[in-house]
């Protein structure tokens, strides 16, 4: 009995079970009851309620149709009370959501990672994959950059049954390069103890800062993050204490705690190595903040090509759960927490905070005009304290070592330790943890060094910028980088060798912006597209791209797009082109 | 809509589960007719629950112990058997409403096309007195015009026994305002309206009418009745801008000009918001405005109007009507118009009505009453021979008998089908788009049936827009109700008889208009 | 016993534009406060009667304290504010937007948006003449209205009027990704097909003409749409008893299109089937 107008088409039984599963697991029932022969429950209130289950649902149909069908999006239209006009619009948004009605939606989908540095594999792969009859699509970064950088990353999008990464190995402990060294405090536990174990975390010395945050009453737990003088390590670098303030002051009756662990700036790939090995650090430093702030709900809003890390989260949780470290009267005390994982569908752009709400709400990842801020109008317009995982990890030695003494490593500021992820022309790529201070040298060594001569090094990912071999004794403080014009954004340090092919890396690099831009606002989203185009022609032009009038427009474009766009991803789109013509690597003829 | 985005909640009360009624927190599918039963539950859930305005109540009504008294037996347990609606909705309806800040009741033809339409409208009334839900800013009764000018009537004495500006046809001093500005003498009697005018037909009181832009011959309820009273008339003259059913039963048909495109004056909406119109394009061949028509008519019986522009009349009216006194044609513009009442050219209108309820000083004006009224149903009882309740109503798209809204080319129109329930269809072993005789008391038409599980069982329902291809108001009930004069068209007793044994449904003439 | 108050007092801020002080209504918009200054501010995406989408990004305004420019449509005014509207980047942005917009979309029927190109100095050219446009067909698919989405600059007002800024249909929505998005029904099904119900909101709010009265389709394909030749007629709609205003758009002595006034406080701008479309009577009807 549809109160919306629907097509006739129908769900299968099978995509009305997983959709109803679905939505139940998030704790929705339907928004229409019809709870006598003339009494009906129903309403605007109770579809604005259970929108937020339009992804889970979108998901379960996508498992098990290999696409969104008509039939499918009108149960989830049913059931939600979501207007199928919008739940397309929804679907047609995200890259794991097929809707077109293809041949072969009864195949995995095969996801081959065609940014740097696989980009440099990923051709012959996909045609050895294709030649096999594998249904393959041309992906951005997967975050699995460590593999990709001597075979493209690959990522498997189940037909019935789970999603997964053939090269993760959920049997063994991870083999971290750093693994147990003794001045790791963010990736102590990495490699070291079963992920799995709720008992190997509390062995290891886990709950200990949540105790020790209780300890010491909300308030002092943000004076404390605040005096550690913590910046964001997402790649803003907004100081965490100053936003968690902003939380806990702001007026609401429910505030929220979101972990943003969409994880899909090309090169990086920290997040899922906290994740998928030391998942209960994230989940007791989210309960901090919960604590810390009045928030007594947390979400996990993690990218849809991490599977591993998803399935050891939620283990995690459910532990944590049971163990009475979430749920109500956490650890015995007055403390309500509990998180719950929400899987992104394939959008770059969802790593941006307000496009992140607009997508855990069920939209599309649309970023919304600030001010307002998350501070204060947020996830749902509530009150809300989102935080990289990186960043949440080190409120964990904050709360044991004190605000002063954390903020006494590193350099006046850029305190604490921070990840880098190495990857490219280096020995062993990987994530890497160091105190705040060395160089880019340094760094580049700690992973075994270069393997070849270093022609460029890309800090800080796809919205970052190329720096040049001179550029190697810089310190990689957040204060050394911005004086040296460029960033440490997510913490990427990409290293190309002088065999690289800068024009075809770069032409991705502008691809990537083209596909990536939500499209909402007018600078980026045509901007993106002319510019790719414009490298597209120049590169076809000759044997090698050789700009010269060209790059007055495009830094006509770029200040268009820093100016004009609604968020980063177009203040950014052009600033790694940018930085490689000017650095000689694209452009210039040689 | 914007109202519920930002939280209102909405409670639908309807026989049928309509388009709005999906837009509500909670449908109350109730008994056809049983609306009295439902507001006077309401009412005693709220004083049993101790949630009236006791306050407001002392100060600004009246009646109320004698209003207690009636409504106390209406419990939640009688209202549910009455009005079919579990009640446990009805309690939470009620308590919503008398503990909301503000809250509205709004309705249509569903209260008032009844036999007893006045006691539906008083049971209302009550409510609204019962909490103060009445005479404050966002708070009150609302009545929805289904016509763009019926309030405009209305207020320019288009009634039986008011003149102008709700002024009594009875009352002297009004009619001595009237008559020296009119020049003539005004009888002190009440007319009689519509419904009264087809009795006085049928007993040869009446023997010719003239028939201003309305479709008797397709809107009254028992139409072959009404058509035939029409008929049968010594003379009767049509002026309407199409050649209307009604129009081609008369001896003389005027040719009229589209109201709102081609000729100048005003309207008033629901809101009692008085607007102006405007003269877009001219009229058609031979078609005259009104005005003009009946001007012309007036010179032909000896009275020389002149020929005043609409302003003139408007000023006319102005000075005869208090409630639109300070309404000028410039103010009409500059302002988008102006709710009445607006004594003076510097009274900026009334958005809402009844503030006086709230004054300290009632200013000589006697208390609200409540009314007492009890349940009675629809006037016609189901029977075995006429089992199944029928409702009529609206589409989107449509309007009236159609000689309008059939002008254009609709995407959404689909054409006349009795909905019915599919459990009721499957017991009279019929198919969606089956074609069956449809009948009532009074008469019987062929139409299709479309399955509709949105209608509870037991009731049907269909439109009315398309007299040509089925005249449903052969089947509609005429009891009416002696305060409102109008009709019962929203219930009737009817019965389903199939035309043939089952064959496949081939109804696209009668579906596709 | 006191009746709730109707009237609110009004708090006002006061911001700098250009260097002037204007004083505006608490609540109202930068770009409320500049055509307060007497400033000209270009819009697309903007409506009175709609919800700020923000989108189309001509109306920045350069604003001290902010690193980058501020869409001056959805940003509140503030007691002390600075703000200016035509410096050069301003300039610079505005004429980047026009320019992306006129490079792929066909803008020969937005007369607003073509003068702000030629004001702001856009040429569109500089991209190449192998650029992706929108690149779409005419969808006609009843009577009543057509989609001409190559014209379409994406601006959301029509998803707006279809959904919760008027109509709460949600009949069409944003669908796709960049520059790929496109106004949708679901699965691009047809019109009749869909949940729409023929208000024509979404042609009303259309800024380029890509959502356009069949009425003024035909007579454009005819070569015989006029709009020096039109008047416009302010009336009150002949169905129920909402007492939407109408503007009668009228040439040749017949009616062409109906508006509603934006301005009217009945239904801002927003109308219904009937209204909309219902007049064709006067006439005659359809197959006249």
């Amino acid at each position: 009995m549809p109160d919306l107008h629907l097509t006739e088409d129908r769900a299968t039984d099978a995509e009305t079970a997983a959709i109803d599963a679905a939505i139940a697991a998030v704790g929705v029932d339907p928004a229409i009851v019809f709870e006598a022969d003339r009494l009906v429950r129903g309403g605007v209130h109770r579809k604005h309620d259970r929108r937020h289950a339009l992804l889970p649902a979108l998901h379960a149909l996508q498992n098990t149709s290999g696409w969104i069908s008509p039939g499918g999006l009108n149960h989830i239209a049913e059931v939600l009370g979501v207007p199928p006009a919008e739940g397309y619009g929804v679907a047609s948004f995200y890259e794991l959501f097929r809707v077109d009605s293809a041949p072969d939606h009864d195949e995995s989908v095969i996801h081959v990672c065609v940014d740097s540095p696989c980009l440099a594999t990923a051709e012959a792969k996909i045609a050895a994959l294709e030649a096999e009859g594998k249904h393959v699509h041309r992906s951005p970064c997967l975050g699995q950059c460590e593999r990709g950088s001597t075979d493209a990353a690959v990522f498997i999008q189940g037909r019935n049954g789970p999603d997964s990464v053939p090269a993760d190995q959920p049997d063994e402990l991870w083999e971290l390069p750093q693994r147990g060294e003794p001045q790791l405090k963010l990736l102590r536990n990495i490699g070291r103890i079963d992920p799995t174990s709720i008992e190997a975390y509390i062995g290891a010395g886990g709950f200990t800062a949540l105790a020790a945050a209780f300890e010491m009453g909300a308030d002092k737990v943000i004076s404390e993050v605040t005096e550690s003088g913590l910046m964001g390590r997402g790649g803003a670098a907004f100081p965490t204490g100053v936003k968690w303030r902003g939380v806990a002051e702001a007026e609401g009756p429910q505030k929220y705690v979101v972990a943003n662990a969409d994880e899909s700036e090309p090169g990086t790939f920290k997040d899922r190595t906290i994740m998928e090995n030391d998942p209960f650090s994230l989940i007791e430093a989210m309960t901090i903040a919960g604590f810390a702030t009045g928030a007594t709900k947390g979400f996990i809003y993690i990218r849809g090509e991490y599977p591993l890390a998803t399935t050891r989260l939620q283990i995690a949780i459910d532990a944590s759960r049971d163990a009475g470290f979430l749920g109500s009267g956490i650890a015995r005390s007055s403390v309500d927490f509990d998180i719950e994982i929400r899987r992104g569908a394939g959008a770059y752009i969802c790593g941006e905070e307000t496009a992140l709400f607009a997508s855990l709400e069920g939209f599309r990842g649309e970023p919304r005009q600030k001010p307002p801020f998350p501070t204060t109008n947020g996830l749902f317009d509530a009150p809300t304290a989102i935080n990289n995982p990186e960043t949440l990890l080190n409120v964990l030695p904050i709360m044991l070592e004190g605000g002063a003494a954390y903020g006494g490593l590193g350099t006046e500021r850029s305190s604490g330790h921070k990840l880098f992820c190495l990857s490219g022309a280096v020995a062993r790529p990987g994530t890497y943890e160091v105190e705040f201070g060395p160089t880019l040298r340094e760094i580049i060594d700690l992973a075994g060094g270069a393997t070849g001569e270093i022609a460029a090094v890309l800090m800080g990912g796809a919205a970052g910028s190329f720096v040049g071999p001179d550029a190697l004794d810089m310190p990689l403080t957040m204060e050394a980088v911005r004086e040296a014009g460029t960033t440490l954004g997510s913490g990427v340090v990409m290293v190309f060798d002088t065999d690289t092919d800068f024009d075809a890396v770069c032409i991705r690099l502008a691809e990537f912006f083209r596909n990536e831009s939500c499209g909402q606002c007018v600078p980026c989203r045509v901007g993106a597209v002319r510019q790719h185009e414009l490298l597209v022609r120049a590169a076809d032009a000759a044997p090698k791209m050789v700009l010269n009038g060209e790059v007055q427009l495009l830094a006509e474009m770029d200040l268009a797009m820093k100016d004009a766009s609604i968020c980063g991803l177009g203040h950014t789109a052009s600033t790694a082109v940018r930085s490689a013509i000017d650095l000689g690597l694209i452009g210039s003829p040689s | 809509m914007t109202g519920l985005d930002n939280g209102a909640r909405m409670y639908a009360v309807d026989p049928r589960r309509t388009s709005s009624s999906k837009f509500a927190d909670l449908w109350l599918g109730l008994e056809l007719g049983s609306d009295v039963a439902l507001a006077n539950t309401v009412g005693n859930h709220i004083i049993s629950k101790g949630l009236q305005n006791d306050a407001f109540i002392e100060h600004s009504a009246q009646g109320y112990a004698e209003y207690v008294e009636a409504v106390s037996e209406y419990t939640l347990e009688r209202g549910e058997a009455l009005t079919g609606v579990p009640a446990a909705a009805i309690a939470e309806m009620a308590e919503a409403y008398a503990t909301a800040e503000k809250a509205q009741i709004l309705w249509t033809l569903g209260i008032t096309e009844h036999h007893n339409a006045v006691d539906n409208v008083l049971a209302l009334c009550n409510l609204a007195l019962l909490t103060g839900h009445i005479g404050r800013w966002g708070s009150g009764l609302v009545p929805l015009r289904g016509q763009n000018n019926v309030q405009g009537g209305g207020d320019m004495g288009a009634l039986p026994n008011k003149l102008p500006g709700f002024q009594n046809v009875t009352d002297p001093e009004h009619r001595a305002k009237f008559e020296a500005v009119y020049g003539v003498d005004i009888p002190a009697e009440d007319g009689i309206h519509l419904t009264l005018m087809f009795e006085a037909m049928e007993r040869g009181e009446i023997n010719a009418a003239y028939v201003i832009g309305e479709n008797p011959a397709d809107s009254e309820a028992d139409i072959n009745h009404a058509r035939k009273l029409l008929s049968g008339l010594d003379l009767l003259v049509v002026q309407d801008i199409f050649l209307t059913r009604t129009a081609e039963l008369a001896d003389v048909v005027l040719p009229a000009s589209v109201g709102w495109a081609e000729c100048e004056g005003t309207v008033t909406s629901s809101e009692r918001r008085v607007q102006r119109v405007r003269a877009a394009v001219p009229p058609p061949g031979e078609a005259r405005h009104d005005q003009d028509i009946i001007g012309e008519l007036a010179r032909r019986m000896g009275y020389d109007w002149g020929h005043p522009t609409s302003e003139d009349l408007w000023e006319e009216l102005r000075s005869l009507s208090p409630l639109h006194g300070g309404m000028t044609y410039e103010r009409l513009e500059s302002e988008g118009g102006l709710q009445w009442p607006c004594p003076t050219l510097d009274h900026p209108g009334s958005p809402f009505l009844h503030g006086w309820l709230w004054e300290e000083d009632l200013g000589g004006r006697a208390p609200a009453p409540f009314s007492v009224v009890g349940h009675q149903g629809p006037k016609e009882e189901l029977t075995e021979q006429f089992p199944i309740r029928l409702t009529t109503g609206r589409s989107l798209d449509m309007y009236n008998t159609g000689v309008q809204s059939g002008g254009f080319d609709s995407p959404i129109r689909y054409g006349e089908a009795l909905d019915i329930n599919p459990a009721d269809a499957a017991g009279l072993d019929l198919v969606d788009g089956e074609v069956v005789l449809v009948s009532s008391p009074r008469g019987s038409v062929e139409m299709a049936v479309r399955f509709q599980p949105d209608i509870p069982v037991g009731l049907t329902f269909t439109t009315f827009h398309f007299p040509e291809l089925v005249d449903i108001n052969q089947l509609t009930n005429d009891a009416w109700d002696k305060r409102s004069g109008t009709a019962e068209f929203k219930a009737a007793s009817i019965r389903i008889d199939k035309l043939a044994p089952s064959t496949d449904p081939d109804t696209s003439e009668l579906i596709h208009a | 016993m006191t009746a709730v108050p109707v009237t609110l007092t009004e708090t006002t801020v006061t911001i700098s534009v250009d260097g002037q002080n204007v004083t505006v209504p608490d609540g109202a918009s930068v770009l409320d406060a500049c055509t307060a200054a007497g400033v000209d501010t270009p819009t697309i995406c903007y409506a009175e009667n709609l919800t700020p989408v923000n989108a189309c990004r001509v109306c920045v305004v350069e604003m001290e304290g902010s690193r980058t420019l501020v869409p001056s449509c959805s940003r509140a005014a503030e007691d002390g504010m600075t703000v200016q509207t035509d410096t050069e980047r301003v300039r610079h942005s505005r004429k980047m937007v026009l320019e992306f917009l006129g490079s792929g979309t066909d803008l020969s029927q937005a007369p607003d948006i073509l003068g702000w190109m030629a004001d702001y100095g856009a040429d569109p050219d500089r991209y190449g003449a192998d650029r992706e446009t929108m690149d779409e067909e005419v969808k006609v698919q009843d009577n009543l209205y057509i989609r001409d989405y190559d014209k379409c600059v994406l601006c959301y007002k029509c998803v707006e009027a279809c959904g919760d800024d008027a109509q709460h249909t949600f009949a069409i929505a944003m669908s796709g990704r960049g520059f790929g998005n496109r106004i949708s029904t679901e699965f691009d099904i047809t019109l009749p097909d869909s949940a729409c119900v023929y208000c024509g909101n979404c042609v009303a709010v259309c800024p380029t003409n890509a959502l356009q009265f069949k009425t003024e389709f035909d007579l454009r394909q005819a070569g015989n749409w006029r709009e020096e030749d039109q008047d416009v007629t302010r009336t009150v709609c002949s169905y129920c008893g909402v007492g939407c205003n109408l503007e009668l758009h009228t040439q040749d002595e017949r009616i062409v299109k109906v508006t509603s006034p934006n301005d009217h406080s009945v239904t801002s701008g927003h109308l219904c089937i009937k209204g909309r479309f219902g007049w064709q009577y006067v006439h005659g009807g359809a197959d006249d």
